[in-house]
């Protein structure tokens, strides 16, 4: 009988020998937890698809792990005056094909990006407004309507083509007729909800990445992309689960890497109408919207113990908040501290702003969007309740907590307390004060996310005069002022930044990500 | 036969109608795609004119008119996420569904109907006790934890077998497949087993209970006073007529197997269809909702056909013009 087994395994290795073919050891496999929904750089505004592009286009300006900003396609770039850029481009750099890359690539490239067909969310936000001037093959100047300091970050955001695609569909992209860019890799096979392989570059104008072949894998499932990081199936993973972290960092076969991450999880509370919606006291009568008193909002941020929901829920994958940015990001206040666990405190603020009983309410959530997003909702829920606020939560699928969260069924905004998150994707400070903090002017591109419709008249006077000037040093200190301003006023409960994470096989690095990308650029072997 | 096909062709149209008026609309419940597509810091304008590109600006009544207009002419619309045709987008998943599904079929049928058959003629032995009891745990546990637990057994700690993904396809009559290569088997092994499971219990149970039945029929009796072989007597005559039920019951399954496959897709990150459809239903991409179920319909419809005519074939006695459904 042993004999039979031993013969059974050794027939099934043996199998299974034939079966793997030999890796190649410049050969790399990656787990990605989502993937993109297309190959067209200018279809869809969403991460899985902007990664994927920077591996093949590229981009003028490129954005460091930590988000600080570096040359990209552009070798540098100053102010000519307050509605002028000048950029100078990169000599020497060719498209996968051959061809050079020029001045009139990003021309074609910008006349391309507002007219892409049936797009869900297209980039022409960074485009808009903006129009380039050539003065020779490498070197254009842009003028904008207005001043606009942080061009170079939209410009993190656009993809450039060769002007000679500047007409192809995007099905042209997603059949790979068309996937010549400069990056440093090229596509070599696309199978949708599957995998890419890509090949490296070696004309790349960049330091030479280490892999010359790789394959990116979607494995949406959080268990199966850390088994088959187990199983050797694959040889870098993102978006590692909290919950295995502790695991995997002690398995002596894998390396675990992590960043904290500019994605902001926090509460928002209803600011605009009274009462507000779900909010009712203990008896469930009507009272007036309590969260338009300062003191409430604060007594609800004093109640939530940061720490202990970083510790219990989120396993240490995460860093208490106390703004918009972690204080690395240009942009954050060096004055700002997350808000400390205090309930006596919190009971007392709230006894002041006449609910010595407290009231009662019902939070809102998405569940499986942010990392244990319902996990944090409930711990957090029990907290307001030990503070004397009941309160009782709701979480829904994303499709339809933001689509409600966003307009009800009156067309106003649904909840009255909701939990939800942002990650900053121009890497520095204004971009959330812009899209949550600033008083709701859609036409006008302020407070786009601003469902609670907070509105406070010094800090949209401090923002705008922030992203006017063009001055970084003098920014940054509007920046940090503007946040002090809307803290001081608890615009927003901030809860935690979510923590990136990254497992590989032992012996390979992966530089952690602000951004939560997984540039191939940035994985090597030591 | 033919009006019998035909009948039939016609019912399958009103299921279709009545299933894409009920997942038309009742996506447009859920919620509004626009705030899954977008992105969030797109100014007012910009989320108008997103609107206006995927044609969501207008009242939904109207939008199902233009549905169904462009339907009737073959195009079920186009992805609102992707961008390209919806059923293109299916069609190109499904084989990857179809070969999952095939491959746990036969497993259904090659492990099931023995165990199944073995249980029904020797019901007291020890052995057709524990294929009971198993068929139990196959019946029971849930499919996302069994999926769990083969990988973490057969891939992690073991090593045998790969955890998730396809393997090599190669195109064969111009379907990619990857059923033609030892790697491709490799990979398809373990969320086909995961997929059959269910299935394999199933097949046990009705095996079993057809062949107890059978093996106390005259026929059965007569054949053994004639002297005829144990193994003829159970190959033919018993295993001829305990087909009837499980052949059914196979497919409908088969059809199940391909439409549900979403739990096994998503843990074995198979790139089939069920995959497509959670990605759908999780983004609100209506059209590819409705084009899915669409397909699973027809598919449901085909099935049902073949079955009958299996029918006729097993069991002379049964003719397709008498079958009124």
């Amino acid at each position: 009988m042993r004999t039979m087994i031993a013969r059974w395994i050794g027939v099934a290795t043996l199998g299974l020998g034939l079966a793997t073919i030999p890796a190649m050891a410049q050969d790399l496999v990656v787990g990605l937890s989502a993937e993109p929904s297309s190959l067209d750089p200018h279809f869809h505004n969403l991460a899985p698809n902007n990664q994927l592009s920077a591996h093949i286009f590229g981009h003028l300006v490129m954005r460091a792990a930590d988000q600080t900003l570096i040359p990209g396609l552009a070798e540098s770039w100053r102010v000519v005056d307050p509605l002028t850029w000048e950029f100078r481009l990169r000599k020497g750099v060719t498209f996968h094909d051959g061809t050079p890359f020029t001045v009139d690539d990003v021309i074609a490239t910008f006349e391309r990006v507002p007219t892409v067909p049936r797009s869900p969310s297209n980039f022409s936000s960074y485009t808009r407004g903006r129009q380039i001037t050539k003065i020779d093959d490498h070197t254009m100047r842009i003028t904008t309507g207005v001043p606009s300091p942080l061009l170079p970050n939209d410009f993190t955001a656009v993809a450039i083509i060769p002007k000679g695609v500047k007409d192809a569909t995007t099905e042209d992209f997603n059949a790979r007729k068309t996937t010549n860019g400069t990056g440093p890799y090229r596509i070599l096979d696309y199978v949708q909800g599957d995998r890419t392989v890509l090949e490296r570059n070696d004309a790349w104008w960049g330091p030479k990445p280490h892999y010359k072949r790789v394959t990116l894998r979607v494995i949406r499932s959080e268990p199966s992309r850390v088994a088959a990081l187990l199983a050797g199936d694959v040889d870098v993973i993102e978006a590692v689960p909290t919950t295995d972290v502790a695991r995997l960092k002690a398995d002596q076969r894998l390396s675990v890497f992590e960043a904290t991450g500019s994605r902001l999880i926090y509460f928002k509370m209803e600011m605009n109408r009274s009462p507000a919606p779900f909010v009712t006291a203990k008896d469930g009568s009507r009272i007036d919207n309590p969260f338009l008193d300062r003191r409430v909002r604060l007594a609800l941020s004093k109640a939530i113990n940061r720490e202990a929901i970083v510790a219990r829920i989120m396993d240490g994958a995460a860093r208490p908040a106390g703004q918009f940015v972690p204080d690395f990001i240009f942009g954050a206040s060096p004055s700002l501290r997350p808000e400390r666990f205090d309930l006596e405190g919190a009971r007392k603020l709230l006894a002041e702003a006449g609910y010595p009983n407290g009231f009662r309410m019902t939070i809102f959530g998405p569940n499986g969007r942010y990392v244990n997003d319902t996990k944090v909702i409930e711990a957090i829920a029990q907290m307001f309740t030990r503070a004397g606020v009941d309160t009782a939560i709701e979480t829904l699928p994303p499709a339809n907590f933001f689509s409600r969260a966003s307009q009800g069924a009156d067309g106003w905004p649904e909840f009255g307390m909701y939990l939800t998150g942002w990650g900053s994707s121009t890497g520095e400070g204004s971009d959330p004060l812009r899209n949550i903090a600033a008083s709701f002017d859609a036409a006008n591109g302020f407070g786009q996310s601003n469902r609670s419709r907070y509105s406070n008249a010094k800090v949209d006077e401090l923002l705008k005069k922030a992203i006017a000037t063009m001055d970084d040093t003098e920014r940054g200190k509007l920046l940090a002022e503007t946040n002090n301003v809307a803290f001081a006023d608890q615009a927003i409960v901030p809860i935690h930044f979510q923590v990136n994470i990254w497992a590989a096989k032992k012996g390979i690095t992966v530089i952690p990500r602000v951004d939560e990308w997984t540039l191939l650029t940035g994985i090597s072997k030591q | 036969m033919l009006a019998f096909i035909l009948r039939r062709l016609g019912q399958a149209m009103l299921v279709i109608g009545a299933m894409v008026v009920i997942v038309f609309f009742g996506v447009n419940v859920i919620g509004d795609p626009v705030w899954m597509l977008i992105s969030p810091e797109m100014d007012q304008n910009a989320i108008e004119a997103t609107k206006v590109a995927l044609g969501l600006d207008k009242p939904i009544w109207e939008q199902f008119i233009y549905f169904v207009g462009g339907a009737l002419q073959g195009d079920m619309g186009r992805s609102f996420v992707h961008g390209e045709p919806a059923i293109k987008l299916i069609l190109s998943r499904m084989p990857a569904t179809m070969e999952l599904a095939l491959v746990a079929l036969l497993m259904a049928v090659f492990i099931g109907l023995p165990l199944g058959v073995y249980a029904g003629l020797k019901p007291e032995s020890r052995i057709s006790k524990s294929i009971m009891a198993i068929s139990i745990l196959g019946f029971s546990l849930p499919t996302f934890w069994v999926g769990l637990m083969l990988i973490m057994f057969f891939s992690v700690m073991l090593g045998w077998l790969p955890a998730t993904g396809r393997g090599d396809t190669v195109r064969v009559l111009g379907i990619e497949t990857s059923l033609f290569s030892w790697n491709g088997w490799t990979y398809i092994a373990l969320p086909a087993l995961n997929l059959a499971l269910l299935k394999i219990s199933l097949v046990i149970r009705l095996a079993r209970a057809g062949v107890r039945e059978a093996a106390l029929m005259d026929y059965v009796k007569f054949a053994r006073a004639k002297g005829l072989s144990q193994t003829r007597i159970v190959g033919v005559h018993i295993l001829k007529n305990i087909m009837i039920p499980i052949v059914t019951v196979l497919g409908l399954e088969f059809g199940s197997l391909v439409a549900f496959s979403v739990v096994t897709e998503t843990i074995f990150a198979w790139p089939g269809m069920g995959k497509l459809l959670l990605e759908a239903i999780q983004r609100l991409d209506r059209p590819v909702i409705v084009a899915y179920v669409m397909v699973v319909v027809v598919l449901f419809v085909a099935i049902n056909l073949i079955v009958d005519v299996m029918y006729s074939i097993l069991d002379p006695r049964v003719r397709l013009t008498e079958a009124r459904a």
